[in-house]
């Protein structure tokens, strides 16, 4: 356990100093803040609109950049330390590889959620201040974004982590997420549409809930709008109404998007052998 | 066998297309220091990765300090491991000392520990510096402080002395000395290093994953029964045959005259290194006498033409 905060701390730290907390987090309150104000300018209106609006666009930009400033930060963690030969020497060291897999994951998965509380926080309590507004209601849903927003980033770490640990060279890992968010983020949502268009609607209707649990994204965006109560909003989404029994159930689903991912990582990692 | 340090037992490692080690057996001592030489792809790496627990043995079984390095439960004594791999370049981004910190905290020490180890590899002054902006030499000593940490009772160092001045040498080879005679067993790998000779108990010489050599220095320069090199000043090349009768068994002679006196240069058998001391010590003439044994490189070189002799 100790171990594992060691390699946390280290991991967060580097995160703090190369920046890319602060980076995150300013990305984070430029878009809240931007969604917030201006967000329905094309309805002629400039200003605090509706929390509604704001959160709706807020996770359909959170969807595309999340999933990318996580894979970003942490396709380098396994590969760039196989490249520097420090992964060589650590596996010597007295650390298991789930230790060292657990706290680089802890570490990242902080510098995510720290981005998230100060990046969507900051705005909310800006709103609250300088806008006529239910304070509470603006209090709780932009805490229940943070939480989301923080797993989906959690989600993608690890599957950063799967592709870093694989491949043996950085280039090769970033090119594999790049692939990996364009699959996730634009591909999915496209075939998922055409084969539903295609099928005519034959397709077994209780299916097709599932099939959106395949990508992580979709359970973010169904999490999201459960929480506000945005149904108006949800368009494709509104298939999944007849399976979606529960936040409860979904963020299960989203934790088991962490959870096998890192297990997924932890069984390449004890297969593999460093030769050189 | 508590005194058993590393025991190899028939160890294989094959990948589909390369043996990288052929069937080995080999035991290493506490106490004790193994020289292991042999050029690129020779499998000294493979060998030091196996011991260390990094890479499965196809066949055969490994234990280091007394427990197999891949067992569930290896890394808990992973403590008592010091390894320097060949080529590490550490995290760039923080100080050596931040890296210090780092690694000593992960084996479990305290940071006033590391401190005292980078003052011993002479890298305070620049210990809060980025490691970016080392040297060679300097990020070779931080390999060496971290392979130090904790008072290892194994350690397995790949080319340390690459990029390390004279006097960084010379206070390496005190603290493998030092650690030695605590009882710690050291591996030594190398292409060849300059002046590890004293520092060895025995060496190993592999080429191509197989054990070509292994053995006391002195017992390897026996069998290797390579010749001595005399050189004399002050005497012909006939003063020297005439005394020297039946003694020089070797051709080759190489004779030069500098500064109005003689030089010769011949080669003997190293059996013979007494009489020729004994004749020619009396000799009124002699100016000097030199003998100079085999040395490491001699027989490393001896036994890789042999092994290359039959493999032809």
């Amino acid at each position: 356990m100790n171990k594992i905060l060691i390699v946390a701390q280290k991991e967060f730290r580097d995160g703090i100093r190369n920046r890319w907390t602060g980076a995150i987090t300013i990305i984070f309150i430029l878009m809240s803040l931007g969604l917030a104000y201006f967000g329905s300018a094309t309805a002629g209106v400039l200003g605090f609109s509706s929390l509604e609006s704001t959160l709706v666009s807020l996770a359909s930009l959170c969807v595309m950049l999340i999933p990318l400033i996580a894979l970003m930060l942490a396709y380098n963690c396994f590969v760039g330390e196989l490249e520097q030969g420090t992964l060589l020497l650590l596996m010597t060291y007295p650390l298991s590889n789930a230790q060292l897999l657990l706290g680089k994951f802890t570490g990242q998965a902080a510098i995510i959620t720290l981005a998230s509380v100060l990046g969507f926080g900051l705005p909310a309590i800006i709103i609250c201040l300088v806008s006529d507004v239910d304070v509470a209601s603006v209090l709780i849903a932009f805490s229940q974004f943070i939480v989301l927003a923080s797993l989906l980033g959690w989600v993608f770490i690890a599957i950063a982590y799967i592709i870093s640990i694989s491949v043996s060279e950085k280039s090769k890992a970033a090119g594999l997420a790049l692939i990996v968010w364009f699959l996730f983020v634009l591909v999915f949502d496209l075939v998922l549409m055409a084969i539903l268009v295609a099928s005519e609607g034959n397709i077994n209707q209780t299916l097709v809930p599932f099939l959106l649990w395949v990508n992580p994204t979709d359970v973010f965006r169904i999490l999201v709008y459960t929480i506000i109560g945005a149904e108006s909003y949800s368009g494709v989404l509104q298939i999944a109404e007849n399976g979606a029994d529960g936040t409860l159930y979904l963020f299960s689903v989203m934790l088991l998007w962490v959870a096998l991912p890192l297990a997924c990582s932890w069984w390449i990692f004890n297969k593999k052998e460093l030769s050189e | 066998m508590n005194d058993i340090a590393v025991d190899l037992n028939e160890v294989c490692k094959y990948y589909p297309n390369v043996n990288a080690l052929h069937p080995l057996t080999m035991s290493v001592k506490s106490g004790e220091v193994l020289g292991l030489f042999g050029h690129n792809g020779a499998g000294k790496s493979t060998l030091m990765k196996l011991i260390l627990g990094i890479l499965k043995p196809s066949t055969g079984s490994v234990s280091a300090l007394g427990h197999c390095p891949r067992s569930n439960q290896a890394h808990n004594y992973r403590t008592q491991f010091g390894y320097l791999p060949e080529n590490v370049s550490f995290y760039e981004h923080l100080s050596g000392r931040e890296v210090l910190h780092y690694l000593a905290k992960l084996k479990g020490h305290n940071k006033t520990q590391a401190d005292r180890l980078l003052e011993e590899v002479n890298l305070t002054p620049a210990a809060d510096r980025a490691v970016k902006t080392y040297s060679k030499g300097m990020r070779q000593r931080l390999g060496l402080a971290q392979a130090f940490l904790g008072a290892p009772r194994l350690l397995i160092l790949d080319e340390p002395t690459v990029g390390l001045d004279p006097v960084a040498t010379q206070d390496f080879y005190l603290t493998v000395d030092r650690l030695k005679s605590g009882g710690c067993a050291v591996i030594l790998c190398s292409h060849v290093l300059p002046g590890v000779e004293h520092h060895i108990d025995r060496a190993m010489i592999l080429s191509q994953g197989r054990k070509l050599a292994l053995g006391p220095l002195a017992e390897l320069r026996e069998a290797a029964n390579l010749p001595i090199e005399v050189s004399v000043s002050g005497l012909t090349r006939a003063d020297i045959e005439d005394k020297l009768k039946g003694l020089i068994t070797e051709p080759d002679w190489l004779q030069s005259s500098a500064h109005g006196a003689l030089h010769n240069r011949f080669n003997s058998a190293a059996e013979n290194k007494l009489d020729i001391l004994r004749n020619l010590a009396t000799e009124e003439n002699l100016q000097d006498l030199h003998i100079k044994l085999p040395s490491l490189e001699d027989l490393y070189r001896h036994y890789l033409s042999d092994f290359n002799n039959a493999a032809v």
